[in-house]
């Protein structure tokens, strides 16, 4: 794979998500064009990873699993952050349209950080020896999947709209914490886990291929995220629309 | 209070405690006590009350130190802080057959208990492998060597 591909797409998949920020008329076609280069790049993935891709020199074959553990723990990750602006975000500027984006992010994040623990355990058995142990980096990789799965029950439960937007967001901006928790538990503490990569560390040949890998899963995720936004949008304008036990007089403004 | 300005509040109470989280987690002395392995010159310093318990080791398994008993059913080796040769070590015999990553110098985390005849025993063994993802070259294993030890794997589980 050539070493500008990961730059390049990253640039294009960028782009295209601005012109869906920027123009309402181009919503209905940019995810679209989204999903078929997450399609295309998962494909090129599959094929780079374990057909393309040297071997690792003692992980053999079971090393091409680092095409998709990373990008699907980095992809769990931007959704939590994006989660967490959009709470910040709410509180200072109630915008139904920010909670909507908060729900959808975490919930995706939650899919992507599952998919990235199972790949997690599936590499860890031939290499670590075992599916699991309760190092720190899975103590607290295990704890934030958890609070997210619990900002989202918390969601589930609440009937009021406010009291279920606000609430949430102060309990998200707290649960954030265990984002930069997990992400240096490697560093701050004796760990089963290896550190995080970077360039000096890795083979350049490979490294392209989990670049590519990400930006593939990252037009993946901006396609879910936006499916699931619109799912959250329909049902916020049918619970603002329609009080409980009295006809509404005046249709209340949903895009706040 | 109007809701906007309550929720603003909430926002900047919210941020304020989870920073202070933050801080005293990454600045604070927790780290001292969440201990998931001992070093060996942790666990050496710990003296008598090292014995008996059960505790996990990390550390590097010494060049030259590997051997198996004629059944090839016990490993014994010797775990270090670090490469360094005036690191601290320990003696570790192991009863499990170790994952197929273990070898010479690579990382390793001993679950067991340390006695005072100074060998650690065992019940546990798992590699820790770098971060370090590299193409074959010299010294890497062979492509068959894995394969064959991952079906013997297998066949034992």
């Amino acid at each position: 794979m050539p070493k500008w591909a990961p730059l390049i797409s990253l640039v294009l998949v960028i782009a295209l998500m601005i012109v869906h920020a920027a123009s309402a008329s181009a919503r209905a076609w940019v995810w679209k064009v989204l999903a078929g280069f997450g399609a295309i790049g998962v494909v090129v993935v599959v094929y780079f990873g374990l057909f393309f891709a040297p071997r690792e020199a003692y992980m053999s074959d079971v090393g091409r699993i680092i095409y998709v553990h990373i990008p699907f723990v980095w992809m769990c990750m931007v959704g939590f952050t994006v989660n967490v602006v959009c709470a910040v975000g709410y509180l200072f500027k109630a915008n139904w349209k920010l909670d909507a984006l908060a729900e959808a992010s975490a919930e995706v994040g939650i899919f992507f950080g599952a998919c990235g623990v199972t790949m997690g355990s599936i590499w860890a058995r031939p290499t670590w020896g075992v599916w699991w142990d309760w190092d720190p980096r899975l103590i607290s990789t295990t704890v934030m999947l958890l609070v997210y799965v619990g900002y989202l029950a918390f969601r589930s439960f609440t009937e009021d709209p406010d009291r279920r937007a606000a609430w949430s967001a102060a309990g998200v901006i707290l649960g954030y914490v265990t984002l930069p928790i997990t992400w240096f538990s490697v560093q701050w503490w004796n760990s089963l886990h290896q550190r995080q990569s970077d360039s000096q560390t890795v083979d350049p040949a490979m490294r392209v291929g989990y670049l590519f890998s990400t930006v593939a899963f990252l037009a993946l995720f901006f396609v879910f995220v936006f499916k699931r936004y619109e799912i959250s949008r329909s049902r916020q304008s049918s619970a603002l629309e329609l009080p409980p036990l009295q006809a509404p007089a005046v249709k209340p403004e949903v895009s706040a | 209070m109007t809701s906007e300005a309550r929720n603003r509040l909430i926002a900047i109470g919210a941020i304020v405690v989870a920073g202070a989280a933050l801080a005293w987690i990454a600045f604070g002395s927790i780290g001292e006590n969440l201990v998931y392995y001992w070093k060996p010159s942790e666990m050496l310093a710990q003296g008598t009350k090292a014995y008996g318990a059960t505790v996990r080791l990390g550390g590097v398994v010494v060049p030259g130190s590997v051997s198996w008993n004629s059944e090839h059913t016990i490993v014994t080796f010797t775990v270090a802080d670090t490469h360094k040769p005036d690191a601290a070590k320990v003696n570790v015999r192991s009863e499990q057959v170790p994952p197929q990553m273990f070898r010479e110098g690579i990382g390793v985390v001993v679950e067991g208990s340390f006695a005072a005849d100074q060998i650690f025993r065992s019940s546990r063994l798992m590699v820790n492998h770098s971060n370090e993802y590299r193409a074959p070259g010299d010294g890497g294993m062979p492509d068959d060597a894995w394969k064959k030890s991952l079906s013997q794997a297998d066949e034992k589980s």
